[in-house]
C-alpha cells in the first residue's frame, strides 16, 4: 500500500488504540473522538506521535476534537504544518 | 479583608459580595477573554431569575441546565437559586439520551441549553415518551460583545416582559442541586443536596482555607461535577474571583499550564489526574505560579511518583488530600506535609473528619476496633437527603444506629492509622474511579446489554502505571468478533466518553461460577478463559497491509 500521510496515521492508529481491527472499518472520516475511539491521552499521544513521525510541531490549541477526530483531519493538519514548515 | 457569608444560603453570599464589592471582578473566563464583575452578575442572576419565575418557575422545582462551562453559566445557576430552584446540571458533552434520561427523572420544569444542544436534547425528550415537557431557554453560540444568556434574554423580552421577582430565601433543608452520578443500575442516580448540605460544608471550607476577597480560584471542575460546588460557591461568597477553566482547556496539560499561570490563580481543586498530566507534560518549570497558595485534589488516589514530581516543581501551596462522596461532598481531608521522603511509595491518608461532620468505621453496623478495616459511614449536616426518585436504593446506604444517628454508608473500606487519620483500601462494591469520575460498572454493562448483538457483557477495572482502566468482554450472539470501531461508536452514543471502555475483549461465553453468575475473579485475574481470544495491545502482532 502506498504510504501516504493518510496511511501512515491509519497503520499507527490501528496499531496503538485499535489493535485487531479490519483496517477496512477506519475510514478517512471515521470520528476518532466523538467516535470513543481516541480519550484524552490518547490525543496526547498522538500529538507526541505526529511531531516524531513527520517532524512537525502542533500548538497546544491544537490538540482537540477541531483538529484529530479523523484520519482527513490529522493529515489536513500535518500537510498545514509541513508547508508552513 | 474576609467577608462572612450567611450562614444558611448560597443566594445570601453572592448578594453580600455585590454590596460590599460591586466593582470587583467575579468570573473570569481566559477562553473567551470575557470576565463580570460583581455588581453585573447580580443584575444578571435576577434577570434570570425573573425570566425563570414568568416561566412558572417556582420553590424546589428542578432546572436543568446543559451548558459548556462559560459565565452564563454561572449566572443560570444563581438565576435558578434565586428563583427558589433547585439546579440540575448535566454534562454537555454527554449524549442526548442520557441527558434526557436524567431531566426527565427528576421532572425539570425548565432547561436552560445551548443552542445547538436543543434539537438533540429534545429529540431525546420526545422518544422517552417523557413525564416532563420542560421549556427551553436557548442560548445563541455568539452574540458578538453580549453574553449569550443577555442575548437570549432579550430576544424574550421583546416578545413577552418579565416583571421584576423576588428572590426567594430558602429553608435551609430546600434543595439546591441535584447531582447525577453513575448508578449501577444502568441509569444515573440523583443525588439531593440542599441548603444545609451546600452550605455547612462552605463553612468549613472558609474555616479551613481561610479564603479572601483577594483570593483568584481556578474552576476546573465541570459543574455536573460535585468538585465544582467548592470552586463556583466559595470564591462567590467570599467576594474572590472565579476563573473558568472549560474543557477543551483543561484536559491538555502544556496549555492548561500557561493559561494557569498567567491567570495568576490563588486557589486549585481538581482530580489528581490533571495534575499527574501537568507534572509530565506541563512544562511546569518555564511558568511563574508564585501566586498559588493553596492545591486541593480529590476523586482518586494520586500516587505519589506524581505528587512528589509536581510538589519538587510547585513547592510553596500547600497541599490538602480532600475525600468525600458526592453525597457528603469532602468528608476528610488530610495536609501533604512539606517533604514527601524519598522512600514513600504509599498514597497519603485520605485523613481525619471535617468538624461539620462525624465519621465512623462498622462491619455491617457495628463499629469495629480502633485501627481494624471496616466500610466508613458519615453523619451530619453535610450529608444527602435522598436519592431521587429511589427509596430502596436510599433505604439502603442508610442505617440509624441506637443513638438515633442517620448515618450514610460511603461503600469505601477504610482503616485508621495511629495518628487517627483514615486510610483508603478499596471499595466493597464495582464503583470506580477514572480520572476522577465515578463509574459504575453495571451501568457500563447495562448500555453493553442493550446493543441487539451482544448475548452477554462483563466489565472490570484494572490498573496500571497511567492510572485506572475499564475492560469489557463481551460475547456476541454470532460469537463473533464485530468491528472495534462500531462498538467504540455505540457506547459513544450510550454513555459519556469516560465510561466507555478502554479494552473490548471479544469471545465466547463468558466464565460462570458454581451459582451460574458471571465469574469476576476469573475475569480479572491473570488468566482469561480459555475460550476467549483478546485483543489488547499487548497482543496485537497486527500489520496494515497484510
Amino acid at each position: 500500500m502506498e504510504q501516504t500521510i493518510e496511511n501512515t496515521i491509519r497503520q499507527y492508529l490501528l496499531n496503538e488504540f485499535l489493535p485487531g481491527e479490519d483496517p477496512n472499518e477506519l475510514k478517512d472520516d471515521t470520528p476518532l473522538i466523538t467516535g470513543g475511539i481516541l480519550d484524552s491521552i490518547a490525543t496526547l499521544k498522538i500529538v507526541s506521535f505526529l511531531e516524531s513521525a513527520f517532524d512537525i510541531q502542533l500548538s497546544a490549541h491544537e490538540a482537540d476534537a477541531d483538529y484529530l477526530d479523523s484520519v482527513a483531519t490529522i493529515a489536513g493538519l500535518v500537510r498545514q504544518k509541513q508547508a508552513e514548515g | 479583608m474576609t467577608t462572612t457569608p450567611s450562614p444558611c444560603s448560597l443566594i445570601g453570599g453572592l448578594t453580600g459580595a455585590a454590596t460590599i464589592g460591586p466593582g470587583r471582578v467575579a468570573i473570569e473566563d481566559p477562553g473567551t477573554g470575557r470576565w463580570i464583575n460583581y455588581r453585573d452578575l447580580a443584575a444578571l442572576t435576577d434577570r434570570v431569575r425573573d425570566r425563570l419565575v414568568h416561566a412558572g418557575v417556582g420553590r424546589g422545582d428542578r432546572v436543568g441546565l446543559c451548558l459548556t462551562k462559560s459565565i452564563d453559566a454561572v449566572a443560570v445557576i444563581y438565576g435558578i437559586l434565586k428563583a427558589g430552584a433547585v439546579y440540575v446540571p448535566v454534562d454537555d458533552t454527554a449524549p442526548a439520551t442520557r441527558n434526557a434520561y436524567i431531566l426527565n427523572d427528576c421532572t425539570v420544569r425548565t432547561v436552560v441549553v445551548e443552542q445547538d444542544a436543543a434539537i438533540p436534547l429534545r429529540n431525546a425528550l420526545a422518544a422517552l415518551d417523557a413525564k416532563t415537557n420542560p421549556c427551553l431557554i436557548q442560548l445563541p453560540a455568539t452574540e458578538g460583545n453580549r453574553l449569550p444568556i443577555t442575548a437570549a434574554l432579550d430576544a424574550l423580552e421583546t416578545k413577552d416582559y418579565a416583571p421584576a421577582a423576588t428572590s426567594v430565601e430558602p429553608d435551609p433543608d430546600d434543595l439546591a442541586y441535584i447531582l447525577y452520578t453513575s448508578g449501577s443500575t444502568g441509569q444515573p442516580k440523583g443525588v439531593m443536596l440542599s441548603h444545609r448540605n451546600a452550605t455547612s460544608f462552605l463553612n468549613w471550607c472558609t474555616d479551613t482555607f481561610q479564603p479572601t476577597r483577594d483570593d483568584r480560584f481556578a474552576s476546573h471542575a465541570p459543574f455536573h461535577f460535585d468538585l465544582s460546588i467548592l470552586d463556583i460557591h466559595t470564591s462567590l461568597r467570599h467576594g474572590a474571583t472565579l476563573v473558568l477553566f472549560g474543557q477543551n482547556v483543561g484536559k491538555d496539560p502544556a496549555r492548561l499550564a500557561s493559561v494557569m499561570a498567567k491567570s495568576r490563580l490563588t486557589f486549585w481543586y481538581s482530580a489528581p489526574s490533571i495534575l499527574s498530566l501537568l507534572a509530565q507534560y506541563g512544562n511546569l518549570g518555564s511558568h511563574d505560579f508564585s501566586t498559588l497558595r493553596m492545591v486541593l485534589f480529590a476523586g482518586e488516589v494520586f500516587p505519589i511518583k506524581h505528587l512528589r514530581a509536581l510538589k519538587g516543581m510547585i513547592p510553596h501551596p500547600r497541599y490538602f488530600n480532600l475525600y468525600g462522596p458526592t453525597e457528603t461532598n469532602v468528608c476528610t481531608f488530610h495536609e501533604i506535609p512539606a517533604t514527601i521522603p524519598d522512600d514513600r511509595t504509599d498514597p497519603y491518608p485520605i485523613g481525619r473528619t471535617c468538624s461539620h461532620l462525624s465519621t465512623c468505621v462498622v462491619e455491617g453496623t457495628t463499629p469495629v476496633d480502633a485501627g481494624e478495616e471496616g466500610e466508613l459511614c458519615v453523619a451530619g449536616n453535610g450529608v444527602m437527603q435522598a436519592y431521587w426518585n429511589l427509596d430502596k436504593q436510599t433505604e439502603r446506604v442508610f442505617f440509624t444506629d441506637d443513638q438515633d444517628v442517620r448515618w450514610y454508608r460511603t461503600g469505601d473500606i477504610v482503616y485508621e492509622d495511629h495518628a487517627g487519620a483514615y486510610l483508603f483500601r478499596g471499595r466493597h462494591d464495582r464503583m470506580v474511579k477514572k480520572r476522577g469520575y465515578r463509574i459504575e460498572l453495571g451501568e457500563i454493562e447495562a448500555s453493553l446489554y442493550r446493543h441487539p448483538e451482544v448475548r452477554e457483557a462483563a466489565v472490570i477495572a484494572d490498573a496500571n502505571d497511567a492510572g485506572v482502566y475499564i475492560k469489557a468482554f463481551i460475547h456476541m450472539a454470532d460469537g463473533g468478533k464485530p468491528s472495534l470501531i462500531a462498538f467504540n461508536r455505540y457506547c459513544s452514543e450510550q454513555l459519556p466518553l469516560y465510561m466507555v471502555p478502554d479494552k473490548f475483549i471479544f469471545g465466547g461465553a463468558l466464565p460462570k461460577t458454581a451459582t451460574d453468575k458471571i465469574d469476576y475473579q476469573q475475569l480479572s485475574g491473570t488468566g482469561l478463559p480459555k475460550s476467549q481470544h483478546r485483543t489488547t495491545n499487548q497482543h496485537h502482532g497486527f500489520q496494515l497491509d497484510q
